[in-house]
């Protein structure tokens, strides 16, 4: 396979680091993919030095509103220099051309009338757009007559009066949020109105801005490179070269300096390991089968043995039966004590062999068990994932406490808070990998990714339990619960690393989106 | 508004020269942006004999944005929401669809076209659709019931 070269051909985890050109790559679309090195990519005048990058981390950089403005800027400068053309007209061109600098240069130089003509430059600008007033007209819009009545077209000659084709622009860019590709209001016309039409036309300051604004928006729209960060209220950019046909293999997580971690593929958050694709799938299903799994995920069990009613709270599995003390695992309603000693199965689902799977009934059973066997799990640490934020708000009391109690500073008790974020990374990790695991395919890698997932299943286990201990208890754990929050972080970031390796070489893990 | 004041009127006109056959429009001119349309259900469909009552809201924003349609009498179709609302958003109903000229004439057309084909691609019951593509009879079956118990 060639596709795999491209992945393998520098021999580094640098092969997705990008500049700002990188979309506009020679039109050979996997140029970009074979960079530079660029390992001293950062500056080092912080005192802690950024940490060498994982096998499952991608290259990416974040711009403010201001850095995006400049680069635009820039750009529109640069081709205005090449075309010979004033920076307005250079910028109608490059909205036009999506941003495509290289297209557009190759198609200037083709035909610059054809491209000037289609960008609204052409003829429009030799006959400025300008207002008549048209003999016998009737507005299709308001129904107005009247020979005073003063109108406006483009060149497709849908004419409409000057106050509707205004109140119409206005709609558009007010409440729809349009700017660079506002069609015409004939009825059936899909002609674009051009720049310099809008120009003339838009005439309020308030909405000039607001369009201006958007039309600083499909810059980071129509560029494949550029990303909102679709955390709310955050204006940033992200900046990445993983390209969508990618995807499959690459999980480009991101973080956004305002400390929102996002998939660059698909602007969910973070969801590695899984790729793109498969997280779509699993979403939608969850979402079709939400009834069948609803009560799965309820936050209240029987107990296995008295049947009386539990209620989880708390991020951990070990389940105390407040009736009968009867100690059982939360995932799989086993017993506790087999857990401890011997982690048994509880990530696993063993698949049902024989005449059971034979009978068609048995087996669209067997599916759904197989089914509510990973969504019970990736259910369950989504919850508990939230469960341990309340957790968070608790211990942050506990943490003040800890102080008051043991003269400890608010330094030294921030172990509880690591631990608090750790717990939340790692079960957002351990959460997609059931998703994952219930689209893979049998076989070595597979067992091994499952090795990896129960490793990392125990250690959040282990942590997440010591973490729910009183205040008391906690100074004397701190060595200890320190060394569990790195245990778990290095288990998720192995987990990461060889699924990311398998991923991309293409090769191990078989995902069947069936 | 003045402006659409005058073009609701010429609608108005326009619709009543000129009415899409088994619809009757009750028009007031107190409350012009709200047209009660009573329609029988076309011949050839499934919904022939049932007698629906429709609202037609025109919005404050109105020409530049499209009429709201809804069914006020019940009915089993994958375009028509099947809850109290019965709103149907489709086609040039849909805001980024709709352009100005268009106009109220060419919705009621689309309305009763739609009684006798319903559009499954752009369908906004989902379940609605999905029985009418694979299973017809039970489909045809259900939407007449619904005519016998509500559009009578
Ligand atoms: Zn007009
Ligand atoms: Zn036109
Ligand atoms: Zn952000
Ligand atoms: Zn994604
Ligand atoms: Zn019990
Ligand atoms: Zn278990």
């Amino acid at each position: 396979m060639d596709s795999d070269d491209e992945f393998n051909s520098s021999g580094s985890e640098e092969d997705f680091n990008n500049d700002s050109d990188a979309s506009f790559g020679g039109g050979d679309d996997d140029s970009d993919l074979d960079m530079e090195d660029n390992d001293i990519g950062f500056e080092t005048q912080d005192k802690d030095i950024k940490k060498s990058k994982q096998k499952y981390e991608v290259d990416f950089q974040v711009f403010g509103p201001e850095q995006v403005q400049a680069q635009q800027d820039n750009q529109i400068e640069e081709v205005g220099n090449i075309l010979g053309q004033p920076p307005e007209a250079a910028a109608i061109l490059l909205r036009h051309a999506r941003w495509n600098k290289e297209r557009l240069i190759e198609s200037y130089m083709d035909n610059t009338d054809k491209v000037l003509e289609s960008a609204g430059l052409g003829e429009a600008a030799l006959h400025p757009p300008k207002i008549e007033k048209v003999k016998g007209f009737t507005c299709d819009i308001c129904c107005e007559d009247g020979p005073g009545l003063e109108t406006f077209a483009m060149k497709c000659d849908h004419r409409f009066c000057v106050d509707c084709y205004k109140h119409y622009l206005e709609s558009k860019i007010k409440d729809d949020g349009e700017a660079a590709r506002i069609r015409c209001p004939g009825d059936g016309c899909n002609r674009i109105v051009d720049a310099v039409s809008l120009d003339f036309l838009v005439t309020s300051d308030k909405l000039r801005d607001r369009y201006v604004e958007l039309l600083t928006r499909t810059y980071v729209d129509d560029k494949d490179n550029l990303r909102w960060c679709p955390a709310p209220d955050c204006e940033n950019t992200v900046e990445c070269g993983v390209k969508d046909k990618d995807l499959p293999r690459i999980v480009p997580t991101v973080h956004c300096d305002c400390g929102h971690f996002f998939c660059f593929g698909c602007s969910l958050n973070d969801h590695q390991p899984a790729p793109c694709g498969l997280v779509k799938k699993w979403l939608k299903k969850c979402e079709d089968d939400s009834e069948t799994a609803n009560w799965i995920s309820a936050n209240t069990k029987e107990c296995p043995k008295c049947h009386s009613t539990i209620e989880k709270n708390g991020g951990c599995n070990h389940m105390t039966c407040r009736k009968c003390r009867n100690e059982f695992c939360w995932m799989c309603m086993g017993n506790w004590a087999e857990h401890g000693t011997s982690w048994y199965n509880c990530n696993r689902f063993e698949e049902k062999s024989g005449y059971e799977a034979r009978d068609a009934q048995a087996k669209s059973r067997q599916s759904l068990e197989r089914y509510l066997h990973y969504y019970n799990r990736y259910a369950n640490h989504e919850q508990s994932a939230k469960l341990d934020k309340d957790i968070y708000l608790k211990t942050e009391k506990k943490m003040t406490q800890l102080q008051m109690q043991t003269g400890m500073s608010w330094i030294e008790v921030q172990f509880l808070d690591s631990a608090s974020q750790a717990l939340q990374q790692c079960r957002q990790t351990l959460k997609w990998t059931y998703a994952f695991a219930y689209y893979l395919a049998r076989n070595n890698t597979t067992e091994m990714f499952e090795d990896n997932q129960k490793d990392l299943e125990m250690a959040v286990e282990n942590l997440s339990e010591m973490f729910e201990k009183s205040t008391d208890q906690l100074e004397s754990l701190k060595v200890e619960m320190m060394d569990k929050t790195s245990y778990c972080s290095k288990r998720r970031i192995i987990l990461l690393n060889d699924t990311a390796e398998n991923l991309r070489k293409g090769e191990g893990l078989v995902i069947d989106l069936f | 508004m003045a402006a659409a004041r005058k073009r609701i009127l010429k609608e108005y006109t326009e619709c009543s020269n000129d009415t899409p056959p088994g619809m009757k429009i009750n028009f007031d001119e107190q409350n012009m942006t709200e047209w009660e349309i009573l329609m029988d259900g076309p011949e050839q469909s499934v919904y022939s004999g049932g007698h629906f009552k429709l609202r037609l809201t025109f919005p404050n924003e109105y020409p530049f944005k499209p009429p709201v349609v809804s069914f006020k009498t019940k009915i089993y179709h994958p375009n028509v929401s099947n809850d109290d609302k019965g709103s149907m958003c489709l086609g040039m109903l849909r805001p980024d669809a709709w352009k100005p000229p268009n106009k109220v004439i060419s919705v009621l057309h689309l309305v009763r076209t739609l009684l006798i084909e319903p559009n499954v691609d752009d369908a906004i019951e989902a379940s609605i659709a999905s029985e009418f593509k694979d299973n017809k009879k039970g489909f045809e079956k259900t939407a007449k019931e619904w005519v016998k118990q509500y559009a009578k």
